[in-house]
C-alpha cells in the first residue's frame, strides 16, 4: 500500500474542503473497497479524509412520504429497518443477497453506490486495463469475459458495476444527493449516478474531487410484491450472474431492473410496461441491442428466466 | 494459556521461519505479513481504543490495518490473516459489539472504538459457549480460521437475537430463527477450506438450543 496522510473530519464542509484542496486526496467512509484497492495499488490516494463523523447516518422520513437514507446508514442497519422491510422490501431483498455479514456491518449506503467494479482484469495490475490505466487497452475483450457486461459496454470496457443493492433503488427511482463545500450541490437520479462509460471507463464514480454524497431518498412506497432474485456461482456470498429486482403490482404491471449485465444497474422504462405480456417480451426490449460474448451470452437467457420466475411468484401471492 | 509448559518451537515461530523461507526463494504469497513500505512512510499517528477491554494506545502508520495493529503491534496472534481482502473471514473482530474484517478496516479509524478479539471471548479455563461447542462437535481441523468463525458466530447470534434479517428469511417482517439454513447463510463470510462447514453448524445449533436446532427450515 502506498503511503497517505490521514485526518478524521468534523463537518462536511472542512471534509469536502480538504479533499478538494488536495490532488490525491479521496473520502473513506467503511473503506472495504477502497481499502482493498489500495492494497493492491489500483488506488493510491495521498490523503484520506474519514468522513465518519459527518452524522449520515440516519433514516428520517420526508415530506412526500418517501424516506431519507443517510450516506452512513450501513448495509446491516438499512436492511434491518423496520420501515425499509415493509415498504421497500426489495432494497432489503438485494442488500441481504450482497456480501457477507462482516462487510455489510461496514460497508455505507453511500459507498456501496460508489463501489467499484471486480472486473478481474481491473484488479489484476499485470495486465491492460483502460478503467485502471487509461489508453492501455482492455485484456477483458477477448479474454475471460464469463462474469462481464453484455449491454451497455463499450469498445474500450466491458466491465460491470458489482453491486446489489444499488440495483434496487434503479427501480425505486431513489434520488442521490451530493454536496460540496459550498453547499448542495446535485440531485440526481440513481440512473444518473451510475454512468455509461463509453470511451472514458475510468471515470466511473462520475463525482468532482470533494463532490461528497450525504443522502439518498426514497420516493413514496410502491406498494406491490417485492423481490430480488440473485443467480450467482454458491449460494452466499458471490457476486451476481444476473439478479432482477423487481415490484409487480396485482394487475400484474410493476418495475424490474437489472442487476451484473451492464456498467450500472439496467433498467429500460419502455421494456417494463410490457410485464404483462411475459417475462421473454420485456427482456427482449430491456437487451435490444445487447452486445454478448460467446462465454456471457448464457446471461441473456438467464436473466428472462430470472424475471419469469419472480412473475410466477408475483402470481401465485396473488391468487393466494 | 499461564499454566502451558513453555514450548521451545512455537507455531507461530514455525510459521514466521517459514515465511522467511518463502521470502528467500522469491514465493509471492506473503498472505502473512504486512505489505512492505514503498515510498517515503507518513509520520505516524496516535491511536487509542480498547481491545478485549483493555485500554491501548498506539502510534501507527496510518496504512496498519486494524489486523496488523492486533497482530503485529499488540502481539495478540488469535486473529488471522487469510487473504488480506475481506474475502475469507479468518480476521473477523467485533468492533464495537459488531462483526467486521479486522483486514479491511484502518486502525487509526477505530479511535474510541471497543475491540474484542478471539483472546477476549474465552480463556482455556472458561471457554466461551461457542468455543466449547466447536470443541465438542470438532468444527475444525487446521484451525486457522477458528477464531474468525467463533467471533462471527458471537455477532451472528447478536444479530438474530436483534431482528437482523437474513437473505434465506422467508417473511422480512418476521423475526430470524437459527435455523440450520440461517446458521449457514449468515456464516458465508467465513470460508473453511478443511470443510468443517457442517459440524460448524452443529455446533451453532448446540449453542442455540435444541428447539431451533431440530426446526432445519
Amino acid at each position: 500500500m502506498r503511503a497517505f496522510t490521514y485526518e478524521r473530519a468534523k463537518d462536511p464542509i472542512a471534509a469536502a474542503r480538504a479533499v478538494a484542496e488536495r490532488p490525491g486526496a479521496k473520502f473513506i467512509a467503511g473503506g472495504t473497497n477502497l481499502l482493498d484497492l489500495m492494497k493492491i495499488e489500483v488506488e493510491t490516494p495521498t490523503h484520506l479524509v474519514d468522513v465518519q463523523d459527518l452524522g449520515f447516518d440516519r433514516i428520517e422520513p420526508t415530506p412526500e412520504g418517501g424516506l431519507r437514507i443517510g450516506a452512513l446508514v450501513t448495509n446491516t442497519d438499512l436492511a434491518a429497518d423496520a420501515r425499509i422491510r415493509r415498504d421497500y422490501a426489495v432494497l432489503s431483498r438485494a442488500i441481504l443477497a450482497g456480501a457477507s455479514g462482516q462487510l455489510r456491518t461496514k460497508a455505507p449506503t453511500a459507498g456501496n453506490l460508489l463501489q467499484r467494479t471486480r472486473c478481474p482484469y481491473f484488479y489484476d495490475t499485470n495486465m491492460p486495463c483502460n478503467k485502471r490505466q487509461p489508453g492501455s487497452g482492455c485484456a477483458a475483450i477477448g479474454g475471460y469475459s464469463r462474469p462481464l457486461g453484455v449491454i451497455g459496454v463499450s469498445k474500450a470496457c466491458i466491465a460491470t458495476f458489482p453491486g446489489d443493492m444499488a440495483v434496487a433503488p434503479r427501480g425505486l427511482r431513489a434520488v442521490v444527493e451530493t454536496r460540496d463545500a459550498a453547499g448542495p450541490r446535485r440531485a440526481t437520479p440513481t440512473a444518473g449516478s451510475h454512468r455509461l462509460w463509453a470511451d472514458t471507463p475510468q471515470q466511473d464514480p462520475g463525482l468532482c474531487p470533494g463532490e461528497l454524497v450525504p443522502a439518498v431518498t426514497l420516493p413514496r412506497p410502491l406498494g406491490g410484491s417485492h423481490f430480488y432474485e440473485k443467480v450467482r456461482d454458491r449460494a452466499s456470498f458471490a457476486f451476481a450472474l444476473v439478479s432482477v429486482a423487481a415490484v409487480i403490482q396485482p394487475d400484474g404491471t410493476g418495475r424490474a431492473a437489472f442487476g451484473g449485465v451492464a456498467p450500472r444497474p439496467w433498467r429500460v422504462e419502455a421494456a417494463d410496461l410490457l410485464l404483462p405480456q411475459g417475462a421473454a417480451t420485456v427482456t427482449a426490449r430491456a437487451f435490444q441491442g445487447a452486445t454478448p460474448t460467446r462465454d456471457n451470452a448464457f446471461k441473456l437467457p438467464l436473466a428472462t428466466r430470472a424475471l419469469a420466475a419472480v412473475m410466477a411468484q408475483a402470481a401465485s401471492r396473488t391468487k393466494a | 494459556m499461564s499454566d502451558l509448559p513453555k514450548l521451545e518451537i512455537s507455531r507461530r515461530g514455525v510459521l514466521a521461519g517459514t515465511a522467511v523461507t518463502a521470502v528467500l526463494t522469491g514465493n509471492p504469497a506473503l498472505g502473512a505479513h504486512p505489505t512492505p513500505t514503498q515510498g517515503e512512510a507518513a509520520p505516524p499517528m496516535p491511536v487509542r481504543f480498547t481491545v478485549n477491554g483493555q485500554d491501548q494506545r498506539l502510534s501507527l502508520d496510518p496504512r496498519t490495518t486494524l489486523l496488523d495493529a492486533l497482530r503485529e503491534h499488540l502481539h495478540l496472534t488469535g486473529t488471522k490473516k487469510g487473504c488480506d481482502h475481506g474475502q475469507c473471514g479468518a480476521c473477523t473482530v467485533l468492533a464495537n459489539g459488531r462483526r467486521i474484517n479486522a483486514c479491511l478496516s484502518l486502525a487509526v479509524m477505530h479511535e474510541g472504538d471497543e475491540i474484542t478479539t478471539i483472546e477476549g471471548l474465552g480463556t482455556p479455563e472458561k471457554l466461551h459457549p461457542i468455543q466449547a461447542a466447536f470443541v465438542k462437535y470438532d468444527g475444525y481441523q487446521c484451525g486457522y480460521c477458528t477464531p474468525g468463525q467463533i467471533c462471527s458466530a458471537v455477532a451472528v447470534l447478536d444479530e438474530i437475537a436483534r431482528g437482523v434479517p437474513s437473505h434465506v428469511q422467508a417473511d422480512l417482517m418476521a423475526a430470524p430463527r437459527p435455523t440450520n439454513l440461517e446458521l449457514r447463510e449468515r456464516m458465508s463470510g467465513n470460508i473453511c477450506r478443511c470443510g468443517a462447514y457442517s459440524n460448524i453448524a452443529e455446533a451453532l445449533a448446540e449453542v442455540v438450543g435444541p428447539a431451533a436446532a431440530g426446526a432445519k427450515a
